[in-house]
């Protein structure tokens, strides 16, 4: 009995230690690569064109589906506070909370989720598949660092698009907002806007675009390092587009908890 | 030359070669045969630097690669043409962006020049110029694997290595790689690693031939010389028997006799 425990003991120990391993390992190879994209920045030639190739995929391809989404969570966002609010007949109130809410926390935060699912998964996917058919072999025989020509182009179209894409999601977050304050709580137009931007201040933007560009990072660092250690066929594949959304979501909600606490319960 | 001496790799414990030793003299081809996964391809992925070893040393012209990195490497890198398996173009580019790549990245050929180099390449391994503005998606297994080879003799390497240049093209094709290959060396003093099971295309353009088995080189010798091998293990692979001291991954001779076609009943 007391040898079962034991067994079982040292195999559940086993396996912690090779889980803590392993989130090293990921934690050191990801600064590691993130290291080399900023290093490859400064890099010559610059790679202009895929810059912009990029910032296609990721910003204007995307602009679509954010908009909807944006749109819907501002609408969603007033309706549920309306609900709340009707009982204290503060329905006033709902301009400001739906704006705070939308340009501190959901406009960066859903954009980011939208982009890791959608451009996340396809550099994953694209680098991965690169490696299992030997491309990334190739580029380094033809003596072309990957890092230089794969990843740096889509981190400039990252922390370009993003910021711009949470400013996007933002406007039209608070259009739903609006929309639904206006036409069914019946508010004036212009008391709506007037009480969106009283609670407004710089601090709430800047917060919302730091996110976005940090979350930027992020999509691109992970979705790269998963797609560059691919291993196998098609499966492979799949396995590591699927890591990286699910690391890119968890490492960006932690990173939002960690730039609001600092932000609003440290440098105050 | 290339020297590999002494050179051992594992992967997560699994042993893949275990103390190679092998001498490659400039213009000369050397043909490295063996039994799928006995490691030629990992092999031929240290002489260029693509994989480190874990002990001995790969020495390019007596400099040894295991130890650079960075630029260093890349340095020596483009001493190198090379051949992949399955050619691995790159996917996003069209034929012509796929062999001007090196062109594009490491001189400052003007455009013109690029397109004209490229159109010599893609002649030589006997490519119209139609293909030029074609995907790799939109070419068969057999023209992807010549736009790999015009790729790997672009910049005019002073070595290639040749990952079966010869696997899923036409015996045609593939003999007029062969005679690629030894027109290379003939003319412009092509040092080749040549990485095969076709044996035919082995003895057509080999100096010499190292057979890999058993984690390690067993016989190194002109084609004559293996061709005549007292060695059991090489004559079985050159002949291609099953019956013979190779016996891993082979299936059990007994169980194939006793093997028969019933149909399994249906509903």
């Amino acid at each position: 009995m007391i040898g079962r425990l034991n067994s079982s003991f040292f195999q559940t120990a086993s396996a912690a230690g090779t889980w803590a391993v392993e989130l090293f390992w990921r934690a050191g190879s990801l600064s590691l690569l993130l290291v080399q994209t900023v290093g490859g920045l400064f890099l010559r030639p610059w790679r202009v064109q895929a810059v912009f190739y990029e910032l296609w995929k990721v910003g204007v391809q995307s602009w679509f589906i954010v908009s909807v989404c944006s749109l819907f969570i501002g609408m969603v966002l007033a309706f549920q506070s309306a609900y709340q609010m009707q009982k204290l007949s503060a329905e006033i109130y709902i301009a400001g909370l739906v704006a705070l809410s939308v340009v501190r926390e959901i406009g960066p935060v859903i954009t980011a989720l939208i982009v890791a699912g959608r451009v996340g998964s396809a550099i994953a996917a694209e680098l991965g598949t690169m490696k299992v058919t030997e491309q990334i072999d190739a580029l380094i025989t033809l003596a072309a660092d990957p890092v230089r020509y794969l990843v740096v182009p889509r981190f400039i179209a990252l922390i370009i698009a993003l910021p711009l894409l949470t400013l996007w999601a933002d406007a039209i977050g608070i259009f739903g907002g609006f929309l639904i304050g206006t036409l069914k709580l019946g508010i004036l137009p212009s008391l709506y806007w007037k009480m969106t931007t009283l609670p407004l201040v710089f601090k709430d933007l800047f917060s919302g675009l730091l996110k976005a560009f940090m979350f930027g990072i992020i999509i691109c660092i992970v979705s790269c390092f998963e797609g560059f250690r691919t291993q196998g066929g098609a499966e492979g594949v799949g396995r590591a587009t699927t890591v990286a959304v699910v690391s890119s979501f968890l490492l960006i909600i932690a990173a939002d908890c960690l730039i609001t606490a600092l932000l609003y319960f440290v440098w105050r | 030359m290339i020297e590999i001496k002494d050179l051992s790799k594992a992967f997560d414990n699994h042993k893949v070669l275990e103390h190679v030793n092998l001498t490659i003299e400039t213009g000369k081809t050397m043909v490295i045969i063996g039994r799928s996964g006995s490691g030629k391809s990992v092999l031929l992925k240290h002489i260029i630097g693509l994989m480190k070893p874990d002990e001995g040393s790969v020495l390019i012209d007596g400099e040894d690669i295991t130890h650079l990195a960075g630029r260093e490497l890349d340095t020596v890198r483009l001493k190198f043409g090379m051949l992949f398996q399955g050619a691995a173009l790159f996917d996003s580019m069209t034929v012509e962006e796929n062999v001007g790549f090196p062109l594009r990245e490491h001189t400052k050929t003007p455009p013109e020049a690029i397109r004209q180099r490229v159109r010599e390449c893609l002649k030589l391994v006997g490519l119209e110029e139609r293909v030029e503005e074609m995907y790799p998606s939109e070419l068969s297994g057999g023209m992807r694997k010549r736009v790999g080879l015009a790729r790997a003799l672009v910049m005019s390497p002073q070595i290639v290595l040749y990952d079966e240049p010869t696997t899923g093209i036409d015996p045609i094709m593939a003999d007029i790689i062969n005679d690629l290959i030894i027109a290379l060396r003939d003319r412009l003093k092509v040092t080749s690693v040549v990485v095969t099971h076709d044996m035919r295309s082995a003895y057509k353009v080999a100096d010499r031939i190292a057979m890999l088995y058993n984690k390690t080189i067993v016989e190194v010798g002109t084609p004559e010389a293996i061709r005549n091998s007292a060695n059991p293990l090489v004559q079985q692979f050159i002949k291609g028997e099953a019956v013979g001291p190779i016996q891993e991954g082979l299936p059990d001779r007994r169980v194939l006799s006793g093997w028969s076609m019933r149909r399994p009943a249906i509903g």
